[in-house]
């Protein structure tokens, strides 16, 4: 935020060198107002996430007699307390595992059966694809209760398995939409070159269609990797064994437990909420990148 | 095709019986690798995601607790559940706060979300980092959101506590019934206001440069520029965005049972189809009812997204409306106004995904 903050002054002289008349006489907002708005709506997003990291800081007492106030002093035994806990470890450790291994199987099935729609001329690749994007219309919401009634009888409920399966399920059609795009792109002149070369289908797809279409791989893999650490709803159908909950249930069932212990509460919530956060902005350039090629096509 | 194969192999393949053989085994072998690529995602894909929709269908008719079979161990009802929850004034509630959440994301998200891409699509330093900021909300999770805003609502909490040290009076953000439908609205809009700027932001780049310059030498101001050739060339983007929350307002289920709990939304007046059909679907266990609910609030998204992609969306895929309205090429064209509306969805990933996930 210090940087947004800084930056403007920098970029008022550059920009007033390069084209000045665009903001001094074109342009009634100069530019420090356009800075001043952009500050207010990052401080808007920001705040009230940086009040669930900084509050963990907090005591209780401090909380209690000043719920708006700085931590003063800082204290570290919240966080440690968590970071000590096997609950917060086991429920991590869950959804790690089943983040993982929704992302490496959304990836996995959506480029295979993306590569048959995008690539293999056959009668049926077009009604494959209507129906995956038709599954964009049936939302977790509507398909809950007989899922948990299916899982149950599956044998899946209180297991991880049991969650990855149905969120691969319902990642699928939006990863299918973004692949099938950009596999399309890839020129029919590279498919032949490969076969002359003698690369059969299959090592085509293995040697050339995964590295050209990694962009679109990225954007599907941490898209699905995000939903399904964030994921709530299936969790909260699926289990009801502590040693199996995920963080979405554990941050809730802690805040229940500890509802007295606000403070404690704001340190497993910050933690919990770390992994999401790096990947996304790690990788955020893929999706908002992603998101712009979606919306110009 | 049967040249070019032919072709192909001609270099091992010595005579013209030889050559026919091979064909065939071909055209299996692309059966067999179509079958072995694409049959794992179709069979997870129907049986998690399409057969649980057929079974809400099915199970919907009966009065049933969920175990052994409805047809053995429930009573078959007809559409007395149907009937019952449309009459249930709980259920209307629930329909009436749902609206609400709609129109209102809409009224509210929508204005700010461009005022804010118009302001900060400028070129400046730094606008890679705001980008990553706000979109911050966006990926936090619900839990995480619905905690956070629960305990900073609470009557004791720092929103009223600040609010008291700039000498005004807070209020019972989260009880009070008269409140509580806007402060769910509130919660909704900070989370998802940063994805409908990243969206308008990417609608704006794409629109070419040439055309304000142009504007700019015929004397055009900023705002005229903006309301001349931005909002306009917009359309598109706005329109798919609206599309989507308003799917996402419809499915909305997270927060609402994360900060008001399971029996608390509907006194507090911000109950949703979705909490309602948990709570008299699962949580009463009667998974006969709730799959009703289900059904109905499928129906409800399904004809209102029917008719949006028909009347708005489509405005937007085909200029001109020809007499030639076969069934096929409209079905061609919903078709499109799907992949178009779940090309959006990357970005969702919910998160439509999610807000369609709620």
């Amino acid at each position: 935020m210090t940087s947004a903050t800084v930056s403007p002054h920098k970029m008022t002289r550059k920009e007033a060198k390069q084209k000045g008349y665009r903001y001094s006489e074109k342009n009634p907002w100069g530019s420090p107002l356009v800075y001043f708005f952009a500050l207010i709506l990052v401080a808007v997003c920001i705040l009230p996430v940086l009040y669930i990291i900084i509050g963990g800081f907090r005591s209780n007492s401090q909380i209690t007699t000043s719920p708006s106030g700085m931590p003063n002093p800082w204290e570290i035994t919240n966080y440690i307390s968590v970071l000590q806990a096997p609950t917060f470890w086991v429920e991590m450790g869950n959804s790690l595992i089943v983040s993982i291994f929704v992302m490496l199987g959304t990836v996995a099935l959506g480029l295979m059966v993306s590569f048959v729609i995008a690539r293999y001329p056959f009668k049926l690749n077009g009604a494959m694809y209507t129906l995956f994007s038709a599954g964009l219309m049936f939302p977790i919401t509507v398909a809950i209760t007989p899922l948990y009634l299916l899982l149950r009888n599956l044998g899946l409920i209180n297991s991880l398995p049991g969650l990855i399966l149905p969120e691969i399920a319902f990642a699928l059609p939006q990863t299918i939409i973004i692949l099938v795009p950009f596999l399309k792109a890839i020129p029919n002149e590279l498919e032949e070159a490969a076969a002359l070369d003698g690369c059969s289908r299959l090592g085509f797809f293995w040697r050339m269609v995964i590295p050209l279409a990694m962009p679109g791989v990225a954007t599907t893999g941490i898209l699905a990797f995000v939903n399904s650490w964030n994921n709530y709803m299936l969790p909260l159908f699926m289990l009801n064994d502590d040693s199996k909950f995920t963080l979405p249930l554990g941050v809730q069932m802690f805040s229940s437990q500890y509802a007295v212990d606000t403070a404690k509460v704001l340190a497993f919530t910050s933690m919990s909420m770390i992994p999401a956060i790096l990947c996304f902005s790690i990788f955020q350039k893929q999706i908002v990148g992603g998101l712009t090629g979606a919306v110009k096509g | 095709m049967e040249m070019s194969v032919a072709g192909k192999d001609a270099g091992k393949a010595t005579s013209g019986r030889r050559q026919k053989k091979k064909l065939v085994p071909d055209k299996w072998r692309k059966g067999f690798e179509i079958t072995v690529l694409s049959a794992p995602a179709i069979i997870i894909f129907l049986a998690f995601v399409i057969l649980p929709v057929v079974m809400a269908a099915y199970y919907g008719f009966f009065q049933w607790k969920g175990y052994g079979s409805p047809s053995v161990n429930g009573k078959f009802a007809g559409f007395q559940n149907y009937i019952t929850i449309l009459q249930d004034p709980q259920f209307q509630q629930a329909v009436w706060h749902n609206g609400f959440v709609v129109v209102m994301s809409l009224v509210v998200q929508g204005p700010l979300a461009i005022i804010f891409a118009l302001l900060i699509n400028v070129k400046m330093k730094g606008r890679a980092l705001i980008r990553t900021l706000i979109f911050v909300p966006y990926v936090v999770s619900e839990v995480i959101v619905g905690t956070g805003w629960s305990l900073l609502l609470q009557s004791k909490g720092a929103v009223n506590d600040l609010l008291s040290k700039i000498g005004l009076k807070g209020a019972d953000w989260i009880a009070d019934p008269k409140i509580a439908i806007w402060t769910l609205l509130f919660v909704i809009s900070w989370k998802y206001l940063g994805f409908a700027v990243i969206l308008m932001l990417a609608g704006m780049q794409s629109i070419p440069e040439e055309l304000y310059e142009a504007a700019r030498v015929d004397g055009a101001s900023f705002w005229q520029q903006q309301w001349k050739i931005t909002l306009p060339l917009l359309g598109p983007t706005i329109r798919l965005w609206a599309f989507l929350s308003i799917i996402g307002s419809l499915q909305l289920f997270d927060l609402v049972y994360i900060i008001w709990g399971q029996y608390v939304s509907a006194t507090a007046g911000t109950s949703t189809m979705a909490t309602y059909m948990v709570l008299e679907g699962r949580g009463a266990g009667n998974y006969g009812y709730g799959s009703a609910v289900a059904v109905i609030l499928f129906i409800i998204s399904l004809v209102i997204a029917m008719v949006y992609q028909k009347f708005v969306l489509n405005r937007d895929l085909e200029g001109a409306i020809t007499d030639e309205k076969s069934e096929k090429k409209r079905a061609r064209k919903e078709a499109k106004a799907a992949a178009k509306a779940a090309k959006a969805e990357q970005a969702e990933g919910s998160a439509v995904a999610a807000r369609s996930a709620q």
